[in-house]
């Protein structure tokens, strides 16, 4: 067994177009959702989202790369840019051969479908552009990184809802732990934050028309965000020996599946995952600080991960930490446990907590440190990040501080 | 002749609970019909195209929604309220 580390990271959300914009955001509990820009938003019920403004795809991509890449695929290599040039790889010979990219997304290229859809459907046309396909596959965005950075190795895109990023990233933990490579890029993107996109996740009626308030007595639902974040998880005696600076190890993973219900969550599903990852890591239920939550703001997930975690912990789940940050960035969806990774990585670098804003109102079946509103100083030597998706697909990854 | 919007309301969740007509009670709970709560979303999206409304409610907290859900006939209530109101 090999140790893993991680040695970039690189994102694109709500909150900024880097990594650094994104960390002030949750140092400073700044809210990224707002009103949607997105066409025939008055056609809407829910007219909010965490989306990416400000942001202009020719600045970064000429007229070819924009025909072949759906927004999903562009926020997957601006992050990947900034998580590769971090990391200082450059992938050749054996090291390429080995590496691949795992990353997670729900809906692939939803704009990139909602366009299409459109101009045959309503705008009653009888022609597409040829790269419709390849620009709206699920896998377009980690074949689009395999190819700009030599990546060779084994590469494919998870596709679990809401956990997809941290399934992706548990199978690239796994392949460094194994010795099958020496390095992998992985993490998650998403965008559908489209027409289509929200009015389909509208149908479900678990959507908040106002604000995303995980753990607060007040809260009514969910809202969706959009972007990517990218990682290098890479062999630690490879790192260590090129001088790489590492930013925290991945130490245990674990997956559940609820075989329950197709939305409902499962507190025994939720729980088996959270200490199945404790058991992988060699760790006490004692040895965690931080939990950057699933926290949708949803009556059901919120109460049932507070209840999860408190059984898996004893008494020491009135100790430790646990926020939400899609409080500020939204439910990235299939990328937003990647986005939600920043947030373990700066507790375990910079010892200090990420905050669940919008927190209003205690509500009992939530009584826990959901560190509301303020972002917190606080050792944090270990962390764990939940992911549970629709379908009862569960899956947390465990983290420490680098030594 | 065509339903009254009682009919069809009870028409709408008896299909859901895979129940006859006959043996929705007005005073039974959704959850008494065996009704969870994708069942309950599901009746609703129903109703709505049914009847041209649009019905106010929130899985997240159904008691804070104007549409009462507690019964079927306050559900019968509250969809002739909307129909009522929402007709031009």
């Amino acid at each position: 067994m090999h140790r893993v580390v991680i040695t970039g990271q690189g994102t694109i959300n709500a909150l900024g177009a880097d990594v650094a914009q994104t960390l002030d955001a949750f140092k400073a509990g700044r809210c990224g959702i707002g009103a949607l820009d997105i066409r025939d938003v008055d056609r809407l019920a829910i007219q909010i989202g965490g989306q990416v403004k400000n942001y202009d795809p020719n600045a970064e991509f000429n007229r070819q790369q924009i025909a072949l890449y759906d927004r999903f695929t562009q926020f997957s290599l601006l992050a990947a840019r900034e998580a590769i040039a971090q990391s200082g790889l450059t992938f050749s010979d054996q090291l390429a051969a080995q590496a691949g990219v795992v990353l997670g997304t729900a809906g692939g290229g939803m704009n990139t479908q909602d366009e299409n859809y459109r101009a045959v459907y309503e705008e009653g046309k009888n022609r597409v552009h040829p790269f419709v396909v390849p620009k709206l596959m699920n896998n377009a965005a980690a074949a689009h990184l395999s190819m700009q950075y030599n990546l060779k190795g084994p590469s494919f895109t998870v596709a679990t809802a809401c956990a997809s990023s941290n399934h992706a990233m548990g199978l690239a933990f796994q392949f460094v732990r194994s010795g099958m490579t020496k390095a992998m890029v992985t993490g998650g993107s998403e965008s559908m934050l489209c027409f289509g996109g929200v009015k389909a996740w509208e149908g479900l009626r678990v959507m908040s028309k106002d604000a995303c308030r995980p753990f607060s007595a007040n809260r009514n639902g969910m809202v969706q965000g959009e972007g990517a974040a990218i990682f290098v998880f890479e062999e630690y005696e490879h790192a260590k020996a090129r001088g790489a600076d590492i930013l925290a190890e991945v130490i245990g993973f674990a997956m559940s599946s609820d075989a329950a219900d197709i939305v409902m969550p499962s507190k025994q599903g939720a729980a088996r995952a959270i200490s199945g990852a404790l058991t992988d890591a060699g760790l006490n239920p004692s040895d965690v600080a931080y939990i950057n939550a699933h926290g949708t703001g949803t009556a059901a997930n919120d109460k049932t991960e507070c209840a999860a975690v408190a059984d898996v912990f004893g008494a020491h789940a009135d100790r430790l930490m646990m926020s939400s940050t899609k409080s500020m960035h939204g439910h990235v969806i299939g990328g937003t446990g990647a986005i939600e990774l920043l947030a373990c990585i700066m507790a375990l670098r910079e010892d200090v907590v990420a905050p669940t804003i919008n927190y209003e109102e205690p509500d009992p079946e939530c009584a826990l440190d959901v560190v509301p509103n303020e972002a917190r100083d606080a050792k944090v030597d270990v962390a764990l990040s939940n992911a549970f998706a629709f379908g009862g697909m569960n899956a947390v990854l465990a983290l420490r501080k680098p030594n | 002749m065509a339903e009254s919007v009682k009919d069809q309301v009870i028409a709408i969740i008896a299909e859901q609970a895979v129940l006859e007509v006959g043996d929705v009670n007005m005073d039974a709970t959704l959850e008494d019909l065996g009704i969870d709560s994708l069942g309950l979303v599901e009746s609703i999206f129903a109703i709505e195209e049914a009847f041209d409304i649009s019905v106010p409610f929130n899985a997240n907290d159904p008691s804070a929604s104007e549409f009462d859900i507690s019964t079927v006939k306050s559900i019968v209530g509250a969809v002739e309220g909307l129909v009522a109101q929402q007709k031009t």
